[in-house]
């Protein structure tokens, strides 16, 4: 709220050109070194190094091998399965989220609370017990396998059934992601739209989705990042018939198995850029989004 | 002049909490009418009805002849202004201002034309001309209140509803706005609705004053009108700075402490309260008329002049235009304090 125009500073002519790297300006409040420090090494560490580790590995094959495992008819589609359902479920989960966060938030009733505790449950769940569970359910024989059965509809073992595991494990990082901002938005607000006379729908789609719309893409790229890697709720649900319903991170515990470490590292590598670039493209839409207004 | 706005038999409670009970007022076509009182006295909340955004329990509303509580918000066209703008923040200022134009049916919308010319007419209004493609994050506290103001003005509202609008600026803005605010009302020609807790804003803006105290209708009046005549001893004490003092009305005769003078006219008889403005006395030696007073200390404030007095052993805070205060007034001096215009309340009313 603060009117940042006036504090931004007086900049001499000659120091104009705006440089893409520099230090921040030395603040009052003391500890920038060590905790700059700490961050370096924490994320080296935990982030950097076993990443790196990874990246090296594939090159013993060489960059016609690495390219090699790359293309393989199996690990394509296993990657189209992996990354093409899992924004599927990251797009489902959007309007899902949205609605769960909008009750949650927005309507006092009972049992709200034990909704609201719900919401984590698959945050918390060992991700094989939640597969397990999922498959129970899904199968041909269990009850809802067998409802969808008699449509014709195959829900477990198939393309399905990974989708299915992926909104579960999903879910959480969107409400949880939006839920705050939407608190957090104005009533006042609200109440000005509706004297300037827009409707239910306007006042949704013009004035309440605009203001948690950062939150909204944060929970769904984080829900998206999350699917990406999923594998234990996953594996069980899924069938795992290569070319068909193999998730790609299965595939790199096949090849581990199989003691071609190095394949499982390209398929890894593979992966980790494909990841990189559409979390890249989710954060840029994100602060792009986020910019407008707060400029 | 034709009334416009008639309230009648208004009650609304939260919970067990009474936030408005039986409010009856009229107000006329183009009147800039203040609603003023404490916190909790309930003056927000009937903003809040007329603006449809609360349903009163019991009462009615009519707006130019018609029911206006079976309108639906959207539908009233009244113009609303929030104590913290409500703006939309992820638009831009003319975005904002716009609004109200463009969600309307696309049948009874004006084109885009038409309401970029609304826009730009509304921004040189409220003289923000050059700001059309800031985003309310770039404004000022006071430029964004003028926003809000031209987004309410922007759908040609019936009626004007401001809800403390100038209550988070700062003193020097308030005034500027004031006084901007009144030139707007004049011009736009609106019937205008305004919530305030502070009284000089209320009585130097509006053309009628309605003071409001637990939800209640206390007295409604012009400026003058209530701060001359103040119905009761709460609203004398709301209207400026008071002093009180017990006295006895005995035949026309009002008596405090060790003074006699005729009683105001239409006093009742018997143990009053007696209230007078710490402006309004008048100074005389120790041997005239007045309150018996010794002065405890003077001191200059630019052109007024603050004279701490005890009467009847009671402190008071006197104060007095400095030319025509009487030379020798010091700490220590005895003299006679005058009250000019006292009023008299009986003494059973407990403000």
């Amino acid at each position: 709220m603060i009117d940042q125009a006036i504090f931004r500073p007086v900049v001499p002519a000659a120091a104009k050109r705006p440089r893409l790297w520099h230090w921040r300006e030395p603040s009052i409040l003391p500890g920038f070194p060590l905790g700059l420090g700490i961050t370096l090494l924490y994320l080296s560490l935990i982030v950097v190094i076993p990443l790196a580790a990874l990246a090296i590995r594939p090159w013993e094959l060489g960059l016609s091998g690495f390219w090699r495992v790359l293309t393989d008819e199996r690990v394509l589609r296993a990657f189209r399965l992996s990354f093409g359902l899992s924004i599927l479920a990251a797009l489902l989960n959007a309007p899902l989220g949205l609605l769960i966060a909008w009750s949650l938030t927005r309507y006092q009733f009972p049992g709200r609370r034990i909704l609201d505790a719900l919401v984590d449950l698959p945050f918390a769940l060992p991700t094989a017990v939640a597969g397990i569970a999922l498959t129970t359910i899904y199968a041909p024989n269990g009850p809802i396998g067998a409802l969808a059965a008699k449509f014709g509809i195959k829900t477990a073992y198939s393309p399905l059934g990974i989708f299915i595991a992926l909104v579960f494990i999903g879910l959480p990082f969107v409400v949880r992601a939006i839920q705050p901002v939407l608190q957090e938005v104005d009533r006042e607000v609200e109440e000005a739209a509706q004297t300037l006379g827009a409707s239910s729908f306007q006042k949704a789609f013009l004035v309440i989705l605009p203001a948690i719309a950062p939150a909204l893409l944060s929970g769904v790229s984080l829900a998206f990042a999350r699917a990406v890697g999923e594998y234990g709720s996953v594996v069980f649900i899924a069938g795992n018939m290569p070319f068909k319903t193999e998730i790609a991170p299965l595939l790199i515990v096949i090849k581990l198995e199989q003691y071609d470490y190095a394949g499982a590292a390209a398929v890894g590598v593979g992966m980790l850029l494909i990841s990189f670039a559409a979390l890249i493209v989710f954060n840029a839409a994100q602060i792009l989004l986020a910019r407008k207004g707060r400029a | 002049m034709d009334l416009s706005l008639e309230i009648s038999g208004i009650s609304k409670s939260y919970g067990r909490y009474p936030a408005l009970n039986n409010v009856s007022l009229q107000a006329h076509d183009k009147e800039f009418l203040a609603l003023l009182g404490p916190s909790g006295s309930g003056k927000t909340t009937l903003l809040r009805v007329l603006a449809g955004l609360e349903k009163p329990d019991a009462g009615e509303v009519r707006f130019g002849g018609e029911d206006f509580l079976s309108v639906p918000v959207r539908q009233r066209q009244v113009g609303m202004v929030f104590q913290h703008y409500a703006l939309f923040r992820h638009m831009t200022v003319a975005q904002n201002i716009a609004f109200g134009l463009t969600v309307r049916p696309r049948s009874e919308r004006p084109s885009k034309s038409e309401i970029a010319d609304r826009v730009a007419d509304l921004l040189s209004l409220v003289q923000l001309d050059d700001m059309g493609k800031r985003y309310p994050a770039q404004l000022s506290g006071g430029q964004r209140q003028r926003v809000a103001l031209a987004r309410a003005l922007a759908i040609e509202p019936k009626m004007l509803l401001l809800d403390e609008p100038f209550g988070a600026l700062d003193a020097q803005v308030r005034r500027e706005l004031r006084r901007w605010l009144r030139e707007l009302h004049d011009r736009a020609g609106v019937t205008t609705v305004f919530v305030t807790h502070d009284q000089e804003e209320a009585l130097d803006l509006a053309d009628r004053v309605a003071i409001m105290r637990d939800g209640q209708l206390i007295q409604l009046g012009a400026p003058n009108e209530v701060y001359e005549n103040p119905a009761d001893p709460f609203v004398y004490d709301f209207l400026g700075a008071a002093c009180r003092m017990p006295g006895k009305v005995e035949g026309g005769r009002l008596t405090v402490a060790d003074w006699v003078t005729k009683a105001p006219k239409g006093a009742p008889e018997g143990p009053v309260e007696v209230f007078f403005r710490p402006d309004e006395v008048a100074f005389a030696p120790a041997d005239g008329a007045g309150l018996g007073a010794e002065v405890k200390a003077v001191a200059q404030r630019g052109p007024d002049v603050r004279i701490e007095c005890v009467i009847e052993g009671e402190v008071f805070e006197l104060e007095a235009h400095g030319p025509t205060l009487p030379a020798g007034v010091a700490p220590g001096l005895s003299l006679r304090v005058k009250p000019m215009r006292p009023r008299v309340y009986p003494r059973t009313t407990v403000a």
